[in-house]
């Protein structure tokens, strides 16, 4: 058993401080919903009063891009799930592996969104006062671009962070600090990378796909 | 450290790949139907914007239940996660019952929030 691994004076046993561990993730995941909550909200006002300029604007943006990010951001959901059971079955080198391509498949994510991005830049599609673009019928068509930076931009913002503590607990798995029996930063490390999937779940649709 | 004895509850590997295998499907469902139009079938206004977002709900309760194994673990962490949702619910209607409808109670006239906003097509700004 790995020497980094004890439960502190505090807890009773291994078991509550895993699971208060658990429980202060999930209280910090709710405040990640209330988030992205208000430009939720921001989006929700927006595209009631201008429905038809939301429908012009959401045409600006490639639904393939954002389709393919959908399934990247999936996939890589996935590799960090079967990253924790690897490692909840004491499989060190096979959860190191299913980290190494969650982080991976999150650059991935990030270089598509570079070239969204890219793209709306060259062609002035900027939020607020930057936007010059010319060519979106509708009223105020540089508030949906206004949203479309704010939510991607967090979003992104939060893909970033994700790879960081990804890389940090790849790290310390492969000097051998996890096993079958203390894996908490893996699994709450899981959890925030599968709450960004879950953003990007409702994001999608939302963004890309307004009917 | 024996007493430190784990009842992890360790999800079967098919249930996994069942779960990511669905989610991709049910990208491209919702991508397939966002090209159909649901309001002019149903007669209903925003048909397209409820049927994406049921696939994404069911997306999500996926996510949740399988990934996050909230299916598994002691519900007390899925009553936290309902409850952030209950709360940005609340924040949406309540917010949406002010924005959509102070115009029924006020005679208002839509206002810029800052006077050198750049605004396009100002005569529409009233139809708020």
């Amino acid at each position: 058993m790995s020497s980094s691994f004890h439960v502190a004076h505090h807890f009773s046993d291994a078991e509550q401080q895993r699971e208060s561990a658990k429980l202060g993730m999930w209280v910090f995941l709710l405040t990640e919903i209330l988030l992205f909550g208000g430009v939720f909200v921001a989006y929700a006002v927006f595209r009631v009063w201008y429905p038809d300029m939301f429908y012009n604007a959401h045409k600006a943006l490639d639904v393939t891009m954002g389709t393919v990010n959908t399934a990247v951001l999936i996939v890589s959901s996935l590799t960090v799930a079967l990253g924790i059971r690897e490692i909840q079955l004491g499989r060190q080198k096979q959860c190191t592996r299913y980290l190494l391509a969650t982080i991976v498949l999150a650059c991935v994510f990030l270089v598509i969104k570079y070239f969204e991005y890219a793209h709306k830049i060259h062609l002035g599609q900027l939020p607020g006062k930057f936007y010059t673009f010319d060519g979106i019928a509708g009223t105020n068509p540089h508030v949906f671009f206004s949203i479309y930076f704010l939510l991607t931009g967090i979003h992104a913002f939060h893909i970033l962070i994700g790879i960081s503590l990804l890389t940090w607990v790849m790290i310390k798995n492969m000097k051998g600090h996890f096993s079958a029996q203390y894996f908490t930063p893996v699994e709450i490390t899981g959890l925030y990378w599968h709450l960004v999937d879950l953003i990007w779940i409702f994001l999608f649709p939302l963004l890309y796909l307004i009917g | 450290m024996s007493e430190n004895q784990h009842t992890t509850h360790i999800t079967p590997l098919w249930i996994y790949f069942a779960v990511g295998g669905a989610l991709l499907v049910l990208t491209a469902v919702t991508v397939g139907v966002s090209f159909i139009d649901f309001t002019s079938i149903f007669g209903v206004s925003s048909m397209n914007f409820a049927v994406a977002m049921i696939i994404a709900t069911i997306k999500a309760t996926l996510v949740a239940l399988f990934f996050m194994h909230l299916y598994s673990d002691s519900k007390f962490y899925s009553l936290t996660l309902l409850s952030g949702i209950a709360c940005l619910m609340i924040f949406i209607v309540i917010t949406l019952l002010d924005t959509n409808f102070r115009g029924k109670i006020y005679e208002i006239e839509g206002q810029p929030i800052e006077p050198a906003a750049k605004i396009y097509q100002s005569e529409n700004v009233s139809d708020q």
